[in-house]
């Protein structure tokens, strides 16, 4: 098995301030074939964003195997662009420079990498709002020049971290459209996690299931035939969408309750 | 509060202030004075002598001496605090060894430093720049130490997978961030840099507002004293706003509910 990334047996653990480990995700193996756009669903504090973290490679395993294209990572992974939770543009920084930046350090020059940045606004509906500040757009807008500040390096693959999650209903719906957009134009592979079943089905061509934490490990995977090109808002009406809904629900839902019981409902 | 409207009420308060002045100083309650002239000198007389400073221009040389200082001990002051805590910052291990140290000194009380200071560097402007450097410094190295330490850890891990190498996560993410620190804390390092060149002006030296002041006060000269104050206080209220209108320039990209005015 050779995809853009490969988990394999990956089991991530915290040492904790009481000298205890704490282990979030346990032995779980995944693979994102090039241009698949996977899923991943499970309830709240199951460690859905650390395994992110160890695709990006910004967290090693405690065991198991992260490969990107098959060969083993053992550093950052050059191939991905993150979409991060929180707030991840630099403040001090325009629109403008914040989507540049990631073509300034691969050693684009200044002039160029500004106008394809300006190009990239455009493409994301923010052409008239480069110079702006982070604080002066809205949390939505916001997270248009994230995803641009992370398509622009053109990664292999695109990690995404509920990416939409602090967002209100209708702007989700929107942003889920262009992400579906932009993706259609050059398949990426793409790992997106979420707590949202509706999102996830909407968008991916797999969903997978995550048990509680801790020690969570994948106990589902679904794919999803829904044709493309897909519209979010439509595509929930679909006999097919509700189907598949009610199948996953019914694995989901048992550790959304589980999850509740050990967080206390938060 | 409407502008016109906020501006009319502080001429008031000025207004009150002077009108009790003037009334305590010259109006006999029961045969004495609330405030007697000999101690509270009169709103008349101080204006009087302001203007004569100014006309005579005998004051211009003080308040240049005195802003030179300032200017200079927030400069060399600035610039080594930047350096310093960048430096602890990016290195724990300095940063713990020093860290006793720098509570000591930062824990003495600058006044007592002015003599050491005059000795060693005179009564001229040196040893009144040395005195605000001790002042204006540790605003800064803490501000720049904290700016440095408290990135956001989403923003490094962001830097990081854009491709950023350590040259390039201190030039857009270390940097900013300390200097916007540095900045936040304009308005105290400023009024720190004049305070220590009046203070040291006050405690030994040959010209500045403080000297002015001190001097007044060794001939009872109570209006020379209050003139002495005022022209001074004017003069923070002069920087202070300078300082505010570069604040607005550098700070563009904060909310404004972040910039304080004070």
């Amino acid at each position: 098995m050779r995809g853009a990334l490969d988990l394999d047996g990956v089991t991530v653990a915290f040492r904790l301030a009481d000298g205890g480990i704490y282990t979030a995700v346990e032995g779980a193996t995944l693979s994102v074939a090039d241009g698949e756009f996977v899923a991943i669903v499970g309830p709240t504090g199951c460690g859905k964003s650390t395994l992110l973290n160890v695709a990006a490679g910004l967290q090693p395993p405690a065991a198991g195997v992260v490969r990107k294209a098959g060969v083993p990572l053992t550093a950052l992974n050059r191939d991905a662009g993150y979409l991060f939770q929180a707030d991840a543009l630099f403040p001090w920084k325009t629109a403008l420079d914040n989507v540049a930046i990631g073509l300034e350090t691969a050693g684009v020059s200044r002039r160029q990498a500004r106008e394809r940045a300006q190009a990239w606004l455009t493409r994301v509906g923010l052409g008239a709002f480069g110079n702006r500040y982070p604080h002066m757009l809205s949390g939505g807008q916001r997270k248009r020049v994230g995803l641009a500040q992370v398509l622009i390096r053109d990664p292999k693959i695109l990690l995404m971290d509920e990416p939409f999650g602090p967002l209100d209903a209708q702007t989700r719906q929107i942003m889920g459209n262009l992400l579906l957009e932009l993706w259609s134009t050059d398949r990426k592979a793409v790992l997106f996690v979420t707590h949202d079943l509706d999102e996830a089905i909407a968008l991916a061509d797999r969903v997978v299931i995550m048990s509680a934490g801790p020690a969570s490990r994948i106990i589902g995977d679904w794919p999803v035939t829904l044709p493309r090109p897909r519209d979010i808002a439509e595509v929930k009406v679909e006999p097919a969408f509700r189907a598949l809904h009610r199948d996953i629900w019914q694995v989901l839902k048992g550790e959304v309750l589980k999850g509740y019981a050990q967080t206390g409902g938060g | 509060m409407h502008r016109g409207k906020l501006i009319l009420l502080q001429l008031l308060v000025g207004v009150l202030t002077i009108s009790v002045w003037e009334i305590g100083t010259s109006v006999p309650i029961g045969g004495s004075y609330l405030l007697p002239p000999f101690f509270f000198s009169t709103p008349v007389d101080v204006a009087l002598r302001i203007i004569k400073w100014f006309v005579e221009g005998t004051v211009w040389r003080h308040l240049w001496i005195t802003l030179y200082e300032a200017m200079m001990a927030f400069i060399i002051g600035s610039a080594a605090g930047v350096i310093i805590g960048f430096w602890f910052a990016r290195q724990p291990v300095v940063a713990a060894v020093f860290d006793p140290y720098v509570k000591m000194i930062n824990a003495l009380p600058r006044v007592v430093l002015a003599p050491i200071f005059a000795l060693w560097f005179g009564l001229g402007a040196a040893s009144k720049i040395a005195l605000g450097i001790t002042l204006v410094f540790f605003i800064v190295f803490f501000n720049v130490y904290q700016g440095v330490r408290e990135v956001s850890p989403t923003i490094l891990a962001n830097a990081r997978m854009l491709g950023m190498n350590d040259r390039a996560l201190m030039r857009h993410v270390y940097w900013p961030s300390a200097l916007s620190w540095m900045f936040s804390s304009l308005h105290t390092s400023v009024g720190f840099a004049v305070v220590g060149a009046v203070v040291g002006e006050y405690l030994g030296s040959a010209a500045g507002l403080g000297y002015l002041i001190q001097q007044a006060e060794g001939v009872f000269d109570v209006a020379g004293v209050f003139a002495g104050m005022l022209v001074l206080a004017a003069f923070v209220l002069v920087i202070d706003g300078l300082v505010t209108m570069a604040e607005r320039r550098l700070l563009v990209w904060r909310p404004a509910a972040e910039t304080h005015s004070l």
